[in-house]
């Protein structure tokens, strides 16, 4: 029988097998940002235990930080705190940190893969769920907890269970206006917030071929959101000529030698799959959620769904929404583009596209949160920044913002904010907040309209980029 | 980690599905560089009105409810891998939470801090979360050796990994293991590109 593209990548990382027990798997790359690390090294420090490779961990203050202002000393004591042991346990340890200001600063998730660091066949983690959105590369990339993070410090490996595998495969033809981020959550709305736990999942067909990396990262970041530890998607031309000349990237004949093995890498024609599902692309359309998981997502023309389910009512109840009511012309002050899942240059370039224009409407607080530095200044550079500011929007700096709100980037209690982020959990975005995601088409249509609109009916008249 | 044999308990019953860890401990207190204090806001803004007051309806404000395992619905702890979660459980006082199902990140956090994730079936947590509602007194009884839950709607068997279940029983964690594979993971890295 055949292998599957995680049965590769995981095979080739395996130090040791513990009978009836897990296996040792080695890591290659461990990312570290500021809130999930500090008691791993504190841990690590107590027990006198030095990091095993320092040179294959990279740092960044991405999710307590302010998103204005970064020149600026942090005013909130505890988070200043939070950054200050950031640096001070990578300068003890020789870690790189690309810290607040950094050229290279950002969130964790956005700046890995534009460095070069993340690539095809590695097996890579980071104290964040949303570690999975490297499998855009054909890795083994997940989300742990601290004490895991101080494993991986103690010694370059984790025990790990080996997951079930699971393929979910998309083909047809995408209507004009559907984006990854629709594509993932239309996944997510049919097979459901804990289809994926116990899995890792390959997703595979023509939709996900012809996506940019930056598609395929939107769709693997959201992979947890079923409850897969990760998603991954087969390597092919588009991952080289992406990986091809960024900064930690292999060069010249080293690459030419790596291209060799990624191209290995893909799942075997004979490869059996522990689940395996088949969706239509037709049926795909511009999506948003009206609950309070990400499961809880309808096209956006559709009407909520009416069950008599007590969490489900608690659920709609929260949002103050009805069953069977539309979403369509609800009234909207709040819209943010960022985050980890849609905070590119190509959900920048989408967002642009639509406003280009137009103008925000005066109801809308719209926060654009660029994922990098680098996003950042390419958005300045294409002249997205220009058409963003003649229609009313202002770019904030970069961090995960308003996606977790752990910084000032709250929604005021009870106000809607239509989302690009990737979880809508009660309070997610601030105490009492109430978060619709969708993709950044749609919350570029929403703070246009100042409210939701039917994007299905524009987009025939929309060059999208 | 402290050592897990049996816990005998009342059960505190919170049937809502899909617990989200930023239900478990929001966001915002997150700041904190040490495992300390979490307990304190665990589920926070379930537990408390935004003006500071308790709200009264919620499970662990009940007077009637009372004990050290949490009995909650399907599909508890998705969504981020903070472990500040299973630090805010165990900080409040759980030693076990029974679900009919657990997020992979959450059971994993939950096991390296000495909290025993007991999945149970469909129908015998629906029996279980009735049963307590109706007899808040009840008592419940987890035997990590034995692999049972028992109570008065009769006894069930969990699984766990047999190398997770030795580490709580005796207190270890993966760190001690690891370190003692070092020439593996040595001999390892000399080959791996």
């Amino acid at each position: 029988m055949g292998k599957t593209l995680f049965d590769k990548v995981w095979d080739a990382h395996v130090v040791d097998t513990i009978e009836n027990g897990p296996q040792i798997l080695y890591i290659d790359k461990h990312l570290i940002h500021e809130v999930t690390s500090p008691q791993a090294f504190n841990e690590l420090e107590q027990r006198g235990i030095p990091i095993a490779r320092p040179d294959k961990i990279v740092a960044t203050a991405d999710h307590n930080t302010p998103t204005v202002d970064q020149h600026l000393p942090v005013k909130d004591a505890l988070s200043k705190k939070q950054l200050e042991q950031l640096s001070e346990n990578c300068k003890k340890n020789n870690i790189p940190l690309y810290g607040l200001g950094h050229e290279k600063n950002g969130i964790v998730h956005v700046i890995a893969p534009e460095l070069g660091i993340t690539q095809p066949g590695m097996t890579m983690v980071c104290g964040d769920s949303h570690t999975s959105t490297h499998g855009a590369f054909g890795i083994i990339a997940f989300g742990i907890g601290t004490s895991q993070v101080a494993q991986v410090f103690a010694s370059q490996c984790l025990l790990l269970q080996k997951p079930k595998s699971l393929r979910v495969n998309v083909n047809g033809k995408l209507k004009k206006g559907v984006l990854p981020k629709d594509v993932i959550l239309y996944i997510i709305a049919k097979l459901g917030t804990n289809s994926g736990t116990g899995y890792f999942c390959e997703y595979a067909g023509n939709v996900f071929e012809e996506m940019s990396m930056e598609g395929r990262m939107t769709v693997c970041n959201m992979s947890i959101e079923m409850g897969a530890r990760g998603g991954m998607i087969a390597p092919d031309q588009t991952t080289f000529d992406y990986v091809k000349g960024r900064e930690e990237a292999p060069k010249g004949e080293e690459f030419d030698k790596k291209v060799a093995y990624w191209k290995t890498l893909p799942t075997d024609e004979d490869a059996v799959f522990d689940q395996e599902y088949w969706l239509d692309a037709a049926d795909i359309e511009p999506m948003i959620t009206y609950g309070t998981n990400p499961g809880m997502g309808i096209k956006i023309t559709e009407n909520i769904p009416a069950l008599n389910d007590s969490s489900f009512e608690k659920s709609l109840n929260y949002m103050d929404f009805k069953k069977g009511e539309s979403l369509i012309n609800k009234p909207i002050n709040y819209v943010f583009i960022g985050s980890c899942t849609n905070s590119r240059i190509e959900d920048f370039r989408v967002a642009a596209n639509y406003v280009k224009g137009k103008q925000k409407a005066s109801n809308v607080n719209a926060w654009l949160v660029p994922g990098s530095q680098k996003v950042a200044k390419q958005i300045a550079e294409e002249g997205l920044q220009n058409v963003f500011e003649e229609a009313g929007f202002v770019l904030r700096q970069p961090g995960c913002s308003a996606c977790l709100a752990m910084n000032d980037d709250k929604i005021p209690e009870g106000e809607y904010c239509v989302s690009t982020s990737n979880r809508n959990f009660e309070g997610r975005q601030g105490q009492g907040s109430r978060t619709i995601l969708a993709s950044p088409l749609v919350a570029a249509a929403t703070a246009v309209a100042g409210k939701i609109i039917d994007v299905t009916k524009e987009v025939e008249s929309l060059e999208l980029a | 980690m402290e050592k897990f044999t049996i816990v005998t308990s009342r059960a505190i019953p919170l049937p809502t599905e899909n617990i989200d860890t930023d239900q478990i401990i929001p966001a915002r207190f997150l700041k904190a560089t040490d495992k300390l204090g979490f307990g304190d806001n665990v589920f926070r803004d379930w537990r408390f009105h935004k003006d500071g007051s308790a709200n009264k309806d919620f499970a662990l404000n009940n007077p009637n409810y009372s004990g050290n395992i949490l009995v909650a619905g399907d599909n508890f702890g998705c969504g981020s891998s903070r472990e500040h979660a299973a630090w805010a459980l165990v900080g409040y006082g759980f030693k076990v939470i029974v679900s009919s199902f657990f997020a992979d990140i959450f059971k994993g956090n939950a096991l390296n801090n000495g909290l025993l994730p007991v999945q149970v079936t469909e129908e015998y947590l629906k029996k279980l979360l009735a049963h307590l509602q109706e007899n808040p007194t009840s008592e419940v009884i987890v035997n990590l050796e034995e692999q049972t839950i028992e109570s008065a709607i009769g006894k069930a068997t969990f699984e766990i990994n047999t190398y997770k279940k030795t580490c709580m029983i005796n207190g270890y964690d993966d760190i001690d293991f690891l370190i003692s594979n070092k020439d593996k993971i040595k001999a390892f890295e000399a080959k791996h590109v």
